[in-house]
């Protein structure tokens, strides 16, 4: 394997990592809250689906980000009434809207686009595109450092280096501000939160929104940066994968930054068999490398990476105690 | 003295969760600058009436006065803003976060952290030369004892300006030294000025502490007086309704045959910590072994072993027959054929099935009994009925009907359910932990009673308890534990609070003298920490 395929296959690592980089930061702030969501595919889903179809419509891939983050922060807004306010159970209310998701964005795309269940195909504005960041072009023939930064760090669209930046922003905004303080105490005691005189219910649906909002923005990415338009089922297990990664990053974002890598890399070599091949000397089964990080999904979920402990207040909705 | 108003002054407060009235026309008041005591039992709505203090409850009527302006609580932000702080009988805390962090949770100065941190290190260190309140600000919850955590939820209170601080039943958990060292905390933030209400159902802290106390009975504030002018007995007769005994009442032990055998038992855990460190010790026939510690100091671990649901390496004998420890048929059924008979510490969560009927949970374990059985394939429901209805008269379960739920019974009937069913099966050798926590005064005489005739018809006993006094007026024999290990042996009569409490806090007592001396100046020094650095 050359430098030029490492490199792209690295490339399409960051490209295929965004989207999980996103949900499971997303994952991140809802779970150390203390509220676990298995509707991150959902949400991801109903984004990638409205974003695509506004953006289809209106030819703004901004309007269309902004009403995927708005489908996904309706959704949130169901999970968190009915895991907050009312109590009831965290993972059957994620269930409902993972189902929810999948039914009706596929309904609404074919009630409005009679396309089989896609949004058109995106083009020009109505996608995001690639951008070339300051002086790509002209180091390009520097050895090395050229080829890495025109490669690999320039010419990603904007929602890529958004969720870059999201990961030391997650981390300063967790163990440096009050705001993350109370975060992290309500996930793991929220009784303690209660008596210190700041409201449970308000920290956890905060979080829960942070979440709808980076939840909309990595199913716009999908649909609107990484594909060029919503088809069925599109976000693929990724909501899923990207807890998985959450899980293996024992709940830091700077982990969830290398997990999602990760599973990227894992994704990314599966679109590259021919690469494969060229390094292990044999024929790998395609299909072999697409099941990889699924693969990878249940080894960590059953726990054979290390003990990860969980924010201990997860899961429960708070009740004064009598 | 007149012109000055009462700190708190609280005036018909009545509070009801559905059909149950917790707090019927409550008026009290407390001076500033005292230590007020209310005691009551389990149930009486002593804590009911200080969360609705404390903004966690909103009464249904009456009015709150805070040194003498009348001030609506209507959540524990209100709470803090008037000067009050309460420390609950179950911290709250955040295990994973820093001492310093769990201070300024939610009494941050800014947006940022940094600031505020900083600011209550030095707060702290203010506040820990003032009161004797030391603590390792950079120490987290979870690796600390429980006397500082306790410290850390008094320092939030001090930390909020709190002027009046509440402490809901403060010394369940501590050792008698620390027990101490706390009262000598609220002595300081006394002479401060501070105004303190100890909630309680230990007499003997109301004696030692208060200046004035109030008894509280099923919702009712039944009296108020100076401590000074009250005694032990009539506080218990006011919180009961009727004369206490509050002594044991037992004839000297008739020591029979070995009945447990003991030697060497060693228990590890799933996070690999040692648990129990080659204990070894006998039961005689018609004796009570106390198991006196502070809770966690392998106890439970003991009794898990005895009872057959945790592994161990070493020797048990009961009646002299050796018990298999390890292997597939170690588990409590083997352990009741054996005649060994188990209350353990956690009723509701190992001795009973909470949401099961009353007779259901008295058949448990003994299930496969043959007067239990119509024929092989179905049970006699109508004859487990009737025998639990039987055994609820004999150990007088308030209600007596067997097709209640188990939770809907107050913790003493509770525990009398679980004591009924394991008593009634003869047992050569009895397990009992904690068998009067969350128990109301009433039925801890009763509980008591009848440990001491199972002793008198010659059962053996084991009895775990964290209350000192239960084990000093029970016990026969008294072994004392200490991080998995018996630290040893005494003989109640020969024995006090202060030495076992130096043993449990895993400090040798022999030889006395000098040595116990310097050990006892240092405890005193060092503020009563011993459980956790000695």
């Amino acid at each position: 394997m050359d430098f030029a395929t490492l490199l792209q296959m690295l490339d399409a690592t960051l490209r295929l990592a965004t989207p999980l980089l996103l949900a499971c930061l997303a994952g991140l702030y809802s779970e150390r809250a203390g509220i676990f969501d298995i509707g991150l595919e959902g949400k991801m889903l109903a984004a990638a689906f409205l974003s695509a179809a506004i953006a289809a419509v209106s030819g703004s891939v901004w309007l269309g980000l902004l009403a995927g983050i708005g489908a996904s922060m309706i959704l949130s807004a169901v999970h968190g009434l009915a895991s907050i306010t009312f109590r009831g159970n965290q993972l059957i209310s994620g269930v409902a809207i993972n189902f929810l998701a999948a039914g009706l964005t596929v309904v609404i795309a074919q009630s409005w686009f009679a396309q089989g269940g896609r949004t058109p195909q995106l083009t020009g504005d109505a996608r995001f595109n690639p951008i070339q960041l300051p002086l790509a072009e002209t180091l390009q023939d520097v050895p090395i450092l050229g080829p890495i930064y025109y490669e690999l760090i320039s010419g990603h669209t904007i929602l890529v280096y958004v969720a870059l930046l999201m990961v030391p922003l997650t981390w300063w905004i967790l163990f440096r501000t009050r705001f993350g303080l109370r975060l992290r105490a309500v996930g793991e005691n929220p009784a303690a939160v209660d008596t210190a005189g700041v409201s449970v219910i308000w920290l956890r649906f905060a979080a829960v929104g942070i979440c709808g909002i980076l939840c909309g923005i990595a199913g716009a990415y999908l649909a609107t940066a990484l594909q060029a338009g919503f088809v069925k089922d599109m976000s693929a297990g990724r909501g899923f994968i990207a807890l998985a990664a959450l899980i293996f990053a024992k709940w830091r974002p700077w982990y969830a930054l290398y997990a999602c890598l990760l599973f990227g890399f894992l994704q990314a070599m599966s679109l590259r068999s021919d690469v494969i091949e060229g390094v292990v000397g044999f024929q790998v089964n395609g299909q072999f490398l697409d099941v990889l990080p699924y693969i990878l999904t249940v080894v960590i979920l059953a726990g054979f990476v290390g003990k990860a402990i969980p924010p201990r207040a997860g899961g429960e909705p708070y009740v004064k105690e009598r | 003295m007149s012109d000055v108003a009462p700190a708190i002054e609280l005036k018909g407060i009545s509070k009801a969760f559905g059909p149950v009235q917790a707090n019927k026309d409550i008026s009290i008041r407390v001076m500033p600058g005292t230590i007020h005591g209310i005691i009551g039992e389990n149930g009486a709505g002593k804590s009911t009436l200080m969360s609705i203090l404390y903004g966690f409850y909103k009464a249904d009527a009456g009015e709150i006065f805070i040194s003498g302006r009348k001030t609506a609580i209507p959540d524990s932000q209100a709470a803090i803003a008037a000067g009050i702080g309460m420390v609950f009988q179950h911290f709250k805390l955040v295990e994973n976060f820093t001492v310093l962090e769990n201070v300024i949770l939610g009494a941050e100065d800014s947006g940022l952290l940094r600031p505020s941190l900083s600011r209550a290190r030095r707060e702290l260190k203010n506040l820990a030369e003032e009161y004797e309140l030391n603590v390792d600000p950079d120490a987290l919850i979870e690796e600390v004892g429980v006397g500082m955590q306790q410290r850390v939820e008094i320092l939030k209170a001090l930390y909020r300006k709190a002027d009046i601080l509440i402490l809901d039943e403060p010394t369940g958990v501590l050792t008698p030294a620390e027990a101490d060292h706390l009262f000598r905390i609220l002595e300081n933030l006394k002479r401060e000025g501070k105004t303190i209400i100890l909630i309680t159902h230990k007499l003997r802290e109301i004696m030692e502490i208060t200046d004035t106390v109030s008894v509280m009975r099923r919702g009712e504030m039944t009296a108020t007086v100076k401590t000074s002018e009250t005694s032990p007995p009539e506080l218990a007769e006011l919180m009961v309704g009727r004369k206490v005994l509050l002594r044991v009442d037992k004839v000297p032990a008739q020591i029979g045959r070995k009945i447990l055998e003991v030697k060497d038992l060693n228990v590890t855990d799933d996070k690999g910590v040692h648990r129990l460190k080659g204990v070894s010790f006998d039961v005689h026939a018609g004796e009570i072994l106390g198991i006196a510690g502070v809770a966690g100091n392998g106890q439970s671990e003991l009794l898990e072993v005895l009872g057959g649901y945790e592994r161990a390496t070493g020797l048990v004998k009961i009646n002299g027959e050796e018990i298999d420890l390890t292997g597939a048929k170690s588990d409590g059924q083997s352990r009741r054929a054996r005649g060994i008979s188990h209350v353990p510490e956690d009723r509701q969560r190992e001795g009973l099935i909470m949401d099961f009927h009353a007779w259901e949970n008295t058949a448990f374990g003994y299930h496969h009994d043959a007067e239990y059985q119509r024929s092989k394939l179905f049970m006699n429901n109508a004859a487990i009925r009737k025998d639990t209805e039987e055994k609820m008269a004999r150990f007088d379960v308030r209600p007596p009907d067997p097709t209640l739920e188990a939770k809907s019974f107050s913790g003493g009937n509770q525990q009398k359910i679980v004591l009924a069913r394991e008593i009634e099966q003869n047992p050569d050798l009895l397990l009992i932990g904690q068998p009067t926590r969350g128990v109301d005064i009433g039925a801890i005489e009763f509980i008591h009673q009848q440990i001491v005739a199972l002793r008198d018809q010659g059962k053996a006993i084991l009895l775990v308890s964290v209350e000192l006094e239960e084990i000093l007026s029970l016990s026969d024999r008294i072994a004392v534990m200490f991080d998995g290990k018996i630290m040893g042996e005494r003989m109640p009569d020969k024995t006090d609070e202060k030495e076992l409490g130096l043993l449990m806090a895993g400090m040798t007592t022999e030889p006395r003298g000098l040595l116990h001396e310097a050990v006892e100046a240092q405890l005193a020094h060092a503020g009563g920490d011993a459980g956790k650095e000695v």
